[in-house]
């Protein structure tokens, strides 16, 4: 096993920016405006000289700005450590990757429990609905904060392809590649459908007070627990739970009880509890209906910009995905390729369903890297 | 790259005009879209080999993983300006569907099939043996070759396809034109090259 500074970018922080106040409030799709926006950001490598080597990250649901790396202390690496650093299939030897924490998240971006500057107390629900395009708004912003105009690459799985695959449409000519892995561009009934009990389960928890539980000392952590347990379920396939836990006991054999009896059970139940303590409800809920909103190729203009300044895209799914299954990524193919775009797609076998894009599969790392070290040598 | 390219991709390249959109179905590492590339045309390969895909991809072309047998209808009529199909037909399940596709997707195709009544192949079954060749070189039991065919018996599918034969060239064991090109070309051609366009 490698050692886990291997191959590492080492230590790093998080910095937060404040890149929209005052006289120039973040205006949203709604037509809301924000008028203080913070962004929690890490970044790793070096920016070239002629700024030509940047790659922007964007996560999914859950994620935050520390994708790679260790923080100070931690024993735990950034949530996509298997992906990047030295060496690794986005090499920070050659691009300066940037990553940031969403808007509407809440790892340090402003979020709907950010404090609302108009009242002194949390937005609550007050909070404006996003839209995907909010989302690249402020990325674009954390951009010119960092003195970057383009971009090689935008790399994204799950919500944060749904990110890459947005900001290519919107504003191709800052963008030379983009990676959309086990993506969508349109939830189906059934994402929704799980999305909503998701919602539905923090929102009817008593704790969740109509949004206000900030103000009132309290959260929704039963609410927020059990969401967390019914999509982690999504994230795994039938085989990867069948393989990790099959009907083991948790404690040496079954013995017939309502409690916590089999492994499966006790594993949802800390994969729940873990939650509680890095995540907010309220975000789970604003991100999560960003989700089911997104629905990009509905406007028949979608892709005109794309096609006046075209970038190249590399859609990738996995075999045992469910919750983005393979359709999903090739309905995207249809479009891009249908529209003369420039696209590689490939569908990579794991057992491991829709988190594979976390893990270190040999085949889809070297995908990944195969196409990111073909970017490097256009820019040379 | 032209030094080590395979003859029949060069012949293959000669055929597509310039600046063309080209869909290379079985395209292995990219290599004639490579080729292509040089000659102003744009284009998407098509293979199932993860080798394949991550080579074509690392050289700059790009590819989409899919089933011949099955999904070709994942590209619109008429998306393409010329498909290729080289040496890749005997290995599908249903060799017709797949020349079906290829007319939608394209007006001009260019397919290449090894020929199963080469002299060469002829004499190994009076000997009986089941013929093995360059172009045939795999066991009955362990070759990805489903369907064997000689040149009388392939062009009346295309015929039944609306697909009209512009051009028939015989291939040698390597790839090239064949020299004996208008002596008996079912006898002589270790494969054949046509090029198609389908009827609209």
């Amino acid at each position: 096993m490698k050692s886990p500074n291997e191959l590492s970018v080492g230590t790093v922080t998080t910095s937060t920016a404040r890149l929209f106040a005052g006289d120039n409030p973040l205006r949203l799709r709604s037509g809301a405006a924000l008028s203080a926006v913070d962004v929690a950001y890490e970044t790793y490598g070096t920016l070239s000289p002629s700024g030509d080597n940047a790659v922007f990250i964007c996560h999914a649901l859950t994620g935050d700005a520390h994708a790679a790396g260790f923080h100070d202390g931690d024993t735990r690496p950034g949530w996509w450590d298997t992906m990047i650093g030295p060496g690794k299939p986005v090499d920070t030897n050659t691009w300066f990757v940037v990553s940031a924490n969403l808007l509407g998240g809440c790892q340090g971006t402003t979020g709907p429990s950010s404090i609302n500057p108009a009242t002194g107390a949390p937005y609550g629900l007050d909070f404006p609905l996003l839209d995907m395009a909010d989302f690249i708004e402020v990325h674009r912003a954390l951009a010119t904060h960092l003195g970057i105009d383009r971009f090689a690459a935008v790399v994204g799985g799950s919500l944060g392809g749904m990110q890459a695959l947005q900001w290519s449409l919107l504003h191709p000519e800052e963008i030379g590649r983009a990676i959309i892995i086990a993506a969508s561009s349109r939830l189906t009934a059934q994402n929704i459908a799980f999305s909503a009990v998701g919602r539905q389960a923090i929102m009817r928890d008593g704790d969740f007070r109509e949004g206000r539980f900030l103000d009132e000392g309290t959260a929704p952590r039963r609410g927020l627990s059990v969401a967390r347990m019914m999509a982690h379920i999504t994230y795994l396939s039938e085989t990867g739970f069948e393989e990790k836990f099959g009907r083991s006991a948790q404690r040496g054999e079954l013995s017939k009880n309502f409690g916590v009896d089999f492994a499966i059970e006790s594993y949802l139940e800390y994969q729940g509890e873990r939650f509680l303590s890095r995540f907010d409800a309220l975000s789970y809920l604003y991100l999560t209906r960003v989700m089911d909103y997104f629905d990009p190729f509905t406007d028949p203009q979608a892709l005109d910009a794309l096609m006046d300044d075209p970038v190249r895209f590399l859609v990738l799914s996995f075999d045992t995905d469910w919750r983005f299954s393979t359709e999903h990524s090739r309905r995207i193919v249809r479009h891009l390729e249908g529209a003369k775009l420039p696209t590689s797609f490939r569908e990579i076998h794991s057992p491991w369903g829709h988190d594979s894009f976390l893990l270190d599969i040999p085949d889809y790392h070297a995908t990944v890297r195969a196409f990111l070290e073909r970017a490097a040598e256009d820019l040379a | 790259m032209s030094d080590t390219l395979r003859p029949d991709l060069w012949l293959i390249a000669k055929l597509i005009p310039e600046g063309s959109r080209v869909l290379d179905l079985g395209c292995g590492d990219g290599e004639l879209l490579r080729l292509l590339q040089l000659r102003g045309c744009s284009g998407t390969g098509v293979d199932m080999s993860p080798a394949n895909l991550v080579a074509a991809m690392r050289s700059g072309v790009d590819v989409i993983q899919l089933d011949l047998d099955s999904q070709l209808g994942e590209f619109a009529d008429d998306s393409y300006d010329v498909v290729v199909l080289s040496r890749t037909l005997q290995t599908v399940r249903r060799p017709r569907q797949v020349l079906e596709e290829i007319g939608r997707i394209a007006v001009h195709s260019l397919v290449s099939m090894p020929n199963f009544a080469h002299w060469r192949n002829r004499l190994r079954l009076l000997s009986g043996r089941m013929p093995m060749s360059k172009d045939l070189p795999f066991e009955w039991y362990d070759t990805p070759n489903l369907h064997h065919t000689s040149l009388p018996d392939l062009e009346p599918l295309f015929a039944s396809l609306g697909m009209v034969i512009d051009k028939r060239i015989p291939l040698d064991q390597t790839g090239r034109r064949h020299r004996l090109v208008n002596l008996a070309p079912n006898l002589v051609a270790s494969s054949s090259l046509y090029l198609l366009h389908a009827r609209r």
